[in-house]
């Protein structure tokens, strides 16, 4: 059986609304005073209602789980929800109101890189800073130094005042030591959203090899979902201080996006939206709607049908409407459809109804955007309305989830290839 | 359940957990806070480290001045015809009151100077006062061999009544009792300053009031009959005048009261350990 490394048992944080500390000896004095005597609080405002002085507030709410030596888990939950406050009391920088929690190996806590760092040290005297702050010894950081230095690719300037580096250089360094330490937990809250994207990966790549070689536990907060798919294989998600769910990651994150968004609606209203430019001057596109269901929920590969409702001031026969598709996490375009050419006449409220083909889509979360345009002579597109819209879709699959795997291969799964022997 | 995990975190609070073999596995952070502290101090100074020697150097030209000249304040600490040159005097009381004074008040504020680092990273707390009474140790070093240097030229000189006696041998322990003294102080202000910031403001102008209520400034043949002993409960006092006895060879020394101050450093140190393990806990949510 594999060792467990975190336990957690029944933890409860909380904290007081108000004035949380930061009181003066007096105020603390004369409310004692008034407890004692069963007066009224002197220090209330007038007008506050006495019970928000004092009144509780749960971060968390009975939490409890466990996690086996070598897991990667991924925490999400909204803003609030208890994410970082649950970190926090893991790596022990605040105690817990109630409850318990077992660890077992060295915590390494990166609630955030290059604690410690301090402008006038070398870039070497830093890692050496920041290295036993995070609990390693001179010795351990003496191994290490080298690889160090060449996962950060700051070598050239390893003697310098990091007050001299820039703002990636510096980042890179701090998280080289982070990612060498020598803790068998690792707890990082969103710190690989910083620095560029290769490098960003390359953090992903060691944290994945030293959780799978060397038996890491780590647990990471992110509200990127990508690279939780990428780290993770398993899912927790909060929820104003309690854990609605726990397992996999996919499932996880589909509860996380129902969270922020209880259904997928299926009817958009553009007309009295503000537009930016000239969009919507000379064509206005009113409305928008899925016609032929009662959630924005489709299966993958299949058709979509949908209605879109425009008035214009202009009459023209080559119209295209274009459908895009972008990524539910970061909403960067990824694919996209044009219409056959249309025609259009000078009034209001006209009525067309569209077939989107999501072939080659795999069954994820997407947002549809779409646009009205019209090519000149030249092959130079005119975009007479685009309302910016982002409106969420599911598409769900049938298929065995190992037949596509979307954090590989990306959510496009284009035509199969045909293969020919000589 | 397996019952072999090596950490435990819960809600209870031991009233005397000061986990010390954790502390001493951090024994490599506190060398390089220390370091830190000296490095940084002096990066981007003329002058650097001399600034360690110029200070307690002025402080006691403005005593001597003053206190020497104008004022005319006994230096003696006994009745008797013995003659100190009155630098040496104040020298010696500023290099203890100084050491003493900087630990207490960078201590005070361990928490709020270090709250960027513990709001990030678990490390035992007591880490960052252990550092800084080690690195004003340092500092102390540097003024004390100036101390020497001019004590070595009255010596050899000679036309004064300072003795070479075993005394001296007293020197170490003192230093250790002004280090239990000062960061026991510290660390009771500390843990209550996460909460009241108004002690910040009270404890500079404090430590300024009680140098004057040690014989820096004038011997103890100043104070009257009527409130000797009060005086003397006064734990810093008694560091003081045997640190003059051990440097000139000879001077005031009870035993009782000298005791005294012991327990009472020790006393203070404690329950400010106590206190700090109490605060450190939870001491994120209210700074």
């Amino acid at each position: 059986m594999q060792k467990t490394a975190i336990l957690v048992e029944n933890v409860t944080k909380e904290y007081m609304l108000g004035q949380i500390g930061g009181t003066t000896l007096k105020e603390e004095v004369q409310r004692l005073n008034a407890r004692i005597l069963h007066k009224e609080d002197p220090t209330r405002k007038i007008g506050e209602e006495p019970y928000v002085y004092g009144d509780r507030f749960l971060a968390l709410d009975g939490i409890s789980f466990s996690v086996k030596k070598g897991e990667r888990v991924g925490i999400i939950g909204q803003n609030g929800a208890g994410k970082s406050t649950l970190l926090k009391l893991i790596s022990r920088i605040t105690a817990p109101t109630s409850g318990d929690i077992w660890l077992n190996g060295r915590v390494a806590s990166m609630l955030e890189v290059g604690v410690g760092f301090h402008g006038e040290l070398t870039g070497r005297e830093n890692i050496y800073m920041n290295g036993a702050i995070l609990g390693m010894k001179k010795k351990e950081i003496d191994e290490k130094i080298e690889s160090i230095i060449e996962f950060s690719e700051c070598r050239q300037f390893i003697d310098t005042p990091v007050k001299r580096y820039s703002s990636g250089m510096y980042v890179k360094l701090a998280f080289s030591v982070a990612a060498h330490l020598n803790s068998e937990i690792m707890i990082m809250d969103e710190v690989l959203a910083v620095g560029d994207l290769a490098f960003q990966k390359k953090c992903l790549d060691k944290m994945n090899d030293v959780s799978r070689m060397e038996g890491k536990t780590i647990l990471y907060v992110s509200h990127n979902m990508n690279t939780i798919r990428q780290l993770c294989e398993r899912c927790i998600v909060l929820d104003h201080g309690e854990i609605i769910f726990d397992g996999d990651v996919e499932t996880g994150i589909g509860k996380y996006i129902g969270l922020n968004n209880d259904e997928y609606p299926v009817s958009y209203q553009y007309a009295d939206m503000p537009r930016r430019w000239h969009f919507g001057k000379e064509i206005l596109i009113e409305s928008f709607r899925f016609y032929d269901s009662n959630a924005a929920k489709f299966k993958a590969g299949g058709l979509i049908p949908f209605e879109v409702v425009l008035s214009s001031k202009i009459a023209r026969d080559d119209i295209i409407f274009v459908l895009m598709v972008k990524d539910r996490n970061d909403a960067q375009r990824i694919a996209a459809s044009h219409s056959e050419k249309f025609s259009i006449c000078v009034c209001k409220h006209q009525v067309f109804r569209f077939v989107f083909n999501s072939q080659g889509l795999t069954p994820d979360h997407y947002l549809f955007d779409f646009e009205i345009i019209q090519f000149n002579t030249d092959g130079v597109h005119h975009s007479y309305d685009a309302p910016g819209a982002n409106m969420p879709v599911e598409l769900t699959g049938d298929i065995p989830e190992n037949v596509w795997s979307t954090e590989y291969w990306g959510s496009i799964r284009m035509k199969d290839m045909e293969v020919f022997s000589e | 359940m397996d019952n072999s995990f090596d950490t435990h975190i819960s809600a209870e609070h031991k009233l005397f957990d000061l986990h010390m073999r954790e502390t001493l596995n951090y024994w490599d952070l506190i060398v390089l806070f220390v370091k830190r502290s000296f490095t940084t101090q002096f990066k981007q100074t003329l002058l650097g480290p001399l600034w360690a020697v110029i200070q307690p150097l002025l402080t006691t030209i403005v005593f001597t001045v003053i206190f020497g000249h104008f004022a005319r304040l006994t230096t003696a600490d006994i009745p008797g015809s013995f003659i100190v040159p009155g630098f040496l005097f104040y020298m010696a009381g500023n290099v203890c009151w100084s050491y003493f004074s900087s630990t207490l008040i960078t201590t005070s504020n361990t928490f709020l100077n270090n709250s960027g680092t513990m709001g990030k990273v678990y490390y035992p707390r007591i880490v960052a006062p252990i550092s800084t009474a080690i690195s004003q140790l340092i500092s102390f070093a540097i003024q004390f061999s100036i101390f020497l240097l001019i004590w070595l030229y009255y010596l050899i000189c000679g036309g004064t009544s300072i003795r070479v006696t075993p005394w001296l041998l007293m020197i170490p322990l003192l230093v250790v009792q002004m280090a239990f003294l000062s960061t026991g102080f510290g660390i009771i202000i500390s843990s209550f300053t996460t909460k009241y910031r108004d002690l910040t403001k009270l404890v500079g102008f404090g430590v300024d009031l009680w140098r004057y209520g040690c014989p820096i400034a004038y011997g103890l043949g100043l104070v009257p009959e009527k409130y000797f002993g009060l005086y003397m409960l006064n734990p810093v006092t008694p560091v003081i005048t045997t640190f003059r006895y051990a440097v000139f060879g000879f001077g005031y020394f009870d035993l009782g009261y000298y005791l005294l101050s012991w327990g009472v450093s020790l006393a203070v140190f404690f329950l400010g350990l106590i206190l700090f393990s109490r605060i450190e806990r939870t001491f994120m949510d209210t700074i």
